[in-house]
């Protein structure tokens, strides 16, 4: 319990001592601006009705290579062709701009996903682990439940029946990976359960609720940072392919669904569309994972060999 | 051992309940009406109520004596015209009502009733207090209903239901117990037959994709413990974690079109002999095998530091054989658990894999009908899937049990 209290204050200066973690720090700050001034590009082209920038179709300038690429030809640019820093695709819509709007939504889809999955699998795991007896074999049954379904399948069938959408994947992933995290916060909630500090609260007569999540709960906040660390990336993962696969996000550049454009043009030579979506959801899982692991290492050694 | 094995059975009967309930709510209840997905909006009401009544859904969902129909959902009362030869209020049916006992809030009812087979027409007086009970003979339709008046503001006309628990969800019970997975809508076949057709390609995928991944995988963890904290081991590792940020749908695009396409090691696309499923597994392979490697040099580690390992190391084993024969037999037990746990996917197989490289196995299937709102397939697929999964559990736990007596004991 001390051990946690201690580390928490300095996580992050932890985590930013190292160079490798540092990187990696900063590359996910990068996304999360990215994905800050998406959000505000999208809202200004919803609010002023006009087509934003990631829509805007240009006939004429379909299939632009990437500003790099072009350096040294001498093709004439019409006036008012954007640069096409990252290229163009088969509408002419910047690859650049739909990249960061993909940003946008990974990150919508990562927290959304984790503002459900979390919090339920809390509250679930604090009433199993605290109260024990019935209360606790109906969250373990829950667990089992919902652990022995087949998992991408059954996302898919959740997305498909909800409904096409964001709001069929945010329900799909949320609502199926909050077992992992009510079996770590149960666990841990156990090992406290009997501890002084929790009799002592209980001897001056606290409510239960009050005892679970004033006091038990600050202790396995490690869980919960570990948690939303690895939750991250595997959602963003995962709404990629539920995308790729035409069930989740339509009509937004959402990864997943740039992949699918892309993958048809890569056949004709058009690689940089592909490429640079494959990059960006690489870079973004690599750093979330990498943090993830060392978060895990700070926090909670005994987590390491577990698969959360 | 036997008192084990039955506790463990019996404890599978409580999450198998909680499976099915979960893919009735899903299915069932969240989906909205399966009638609707499949023929489409703008279906006629005759042509979703015939769907309704082939598939069984026209049953109330978990109890009741009474469900709603198609013919006619609630209809203000000012809205209907009145006949001027009976004085009696017209409904407006969506179409001709089939045989059955039927209720409706009213006092006086009128049918016009046609014979389906003749065409001879009849006409049927009810009368009594609202709500009123009706039938309509075996061989007839009632085209038309005049009532009275409605004692509510709103008509209500409800069709009877066989018994109070001839419901979906008994129904649905029932049939799964029969082994009865419905009909599949795409395939116009039962969904068993579909599904048996899948399974053996998806397992000629599947059980190489886990034997190689496992095999490599504590290969190289084992190579990672021997020389951990060495060079080797920290690019193993660094890799893992590299190869496990790398989307799987780029690993099956990518795999694709690089390996087959352009350096055409590999045929492109079907299955028709061996050689089609090299490339497939080799993606399920490396695709797996970063979480996997993670996984096992953690599992191997955890022995590494036990104080056996020294005692081998005192009497001067070799470093290879303190590996293989003590600490990797040692590891077993979480490494049969992550291997188990890979099982029951063996049979839904590959969604992608599958569907890429036009293997015909029970990804593809599953995919297909998820796209195609096939509902009992998937439902199906989900059902069988948990049912599978649960199965192995409880045999691996069996087999820890048999291996060891503390867990039997515990």
């Amino acid at each position: 319990m001390t051990a946690s209290m201690n580390i928490r204050p300095n996580i992050v200066g932890r985590l930013w001592r190292r160079w490798d973690t540092r990187l990696c720090l900063i590359v996910i700050l990068v996304y999360a601006a990215a994905a800050v001034y998406g959000e505000a590009v999208y809202r200004t082209a919803r609010l002023t009705d006009r087509t934003p920038a990631y829509n805007a179709v240009r006939e004429r300038s379909r299939y632009v290579a990437p500003a790099f690429v072009r350096l040294g030809a001498v093709r004439a640019r019409p006036e008012d062709e954007p640069l096409y820093l990252l290229g163009s695709d088969n509408l002419g819509r910047d690859v650049l701009q739909r990249l960061v709007q993909g940003t946008r939504i990974a990150f919508h889809v990562g927290i959304i996903t984790s503002l459900i999955a979390i919090p339920l699998g809390v509250l679930l795991g604090c009433l199993g682990g605290y109260f024990g007896g019935r209360t606790d074999s109906v969250v373990v049954w829950l667990c089992a439940t919902v652990a022995s379904m087949p998992g991408l399948l059954f996302i898919l069938a959740v997305a498909m029946v909800v409904g096409q959408g964001l709001a069929g994947v945010y329900l799909g992933i949320g609502l199926t990976t909050w077992v992992s995290v009510c079996r770590n916060v149960r666990g841990e909630v156990i090992k406290h359960r009997h501890r002084a500090y929790v009799q002592a609260a209980q001897v001056l007569g606290y409510g239960h609720a009050r005892i679970m999540f004033r006091h038990i709960l600050p202790n396995v906040t490690h869980i919960i940072l570990i948690a939303f660390s690895v939750r991250f990336p595997a959602s963003v993962a995962t709404e990629v392919f539920i995308s790729f696969l035409g069930i989740g996000v339509q009509g937004e550049p959402s990864w997943g669904i740039m992949i699918n454009n892309a993958r048809l043009r890569l056949w004709q030579g058009v690689w940089w569309e592909m490429t640079f979506v494959t990059l960006a959801i690489f870079a973004l899982v690599l750093a979330f994972n990498h943090v993830a692991d060392e978060l895990r290492d700070l926090l909670d050694p005994a987590l390491r060999t577990e698969q959360v | 051992m036997k008192r084990y094995i039955v506790k463990r059975l019996l404890e599978m009967i409580p999450t198998t309940f909680g499976v099915l309930v979960l893919t009735f709510v899903l299915f069932h209840v969240v989906g909205g009406s399966p009638a609707e997905v499949v023929l489409g909006k703008n279906a006629s009401s005759e042509a979703l109520a015939a769907f309704d009544a082939l598939h069984g859904y026209d049953r109330p969902l978990l109890a009741g004596r009474w469900s709603r129909i198609r013919a006619l959902g609630d209809v203000p009362r000012e809205t209907l015209a009145r006949r001027p030869e009976s004085g009696l209020l017209r409904l407006p049916l969506t179409y001709a009502l089939p045989a059955g006992r039927y209720r409706v809030n009213a006092g006086r009812v009128l049918l016009g009733l046609r014979e389906s087979a003749t065409g001879a027409a009849d006409e049927a007086l009810v009368d009594g207090p609202a709500p009123l009970t009706f039938a309509v003979r075996e061989g007839w339709t009632a085209a038309t209903l005049d009532i009275e008046g409605p004692s509510a503001p709103r008509v209500r006309l409800e069709k009877g239901n066989r018994g109070l628990l001839d419901s979906q969800f008994v129904h649905y019970l029932t049939s799964l117990a029969r082994g009865d997975f419905g009909l599949s809508i795409e395939h116009r076949l039962p969904v068993a037959q579909v599904l048996r057709e899948g399974v053996g390609p998806s397992l000629a995928l599947t059980i190489p994709i886990l034997a190689g991944g496992t095999l490599v995988g504590v290969m190289l963890a084992l190579l990672c413990a021997a020389w951990r904290g060495s060079v080797t081991d920290r690019a193993v590792l660094v890799l893992s974690t590299v190869l496990m940020s790398v989307n799987y749908v780029v690993w099956v695009l990518a795999g694709q079109f690089l390996l087959a396409f352009k350096a055409r090691l590999f045929p492109l696309w079907g299955f028709e002999s061996a050689a089609y499923l090299v490339l497939p597994v080799l993606i399920g392979i490396v695709s797996g095998l970063g979480r996997d490697v993670r996984f096992y040099r953690a599992a191997i580690l955890d022995e590494v530091f036990k104080p056996y390992v020294r005692t081998a190391q005192a009497k001067g084993v070799s470093g290879a054989r303190i590996m293989v024969r003590h600490v990797l037999r040692n590891s077993l037990i979480p490494i049969v658990t992550y291997f188990s746990l890979s099982v029951p996917f063996l049979f839904t197989g590959s969604l992608m894999l599958e569907s890429f490289f036009g293997i015909p196995g029970l990804g593809s299937v599953s995919l297909n009908a998820i796209h195609s709102s096939d509902m009992a397939v998937v439902r199906a697929v989900v059902i069988l899937g948990a049912l599978l999964y649960q199965i192995v559990n409880v045999a691996t736990d069996v087999c820890y049990a048999w291996l060891d007596p503390r867990v039997r004991l515990g």
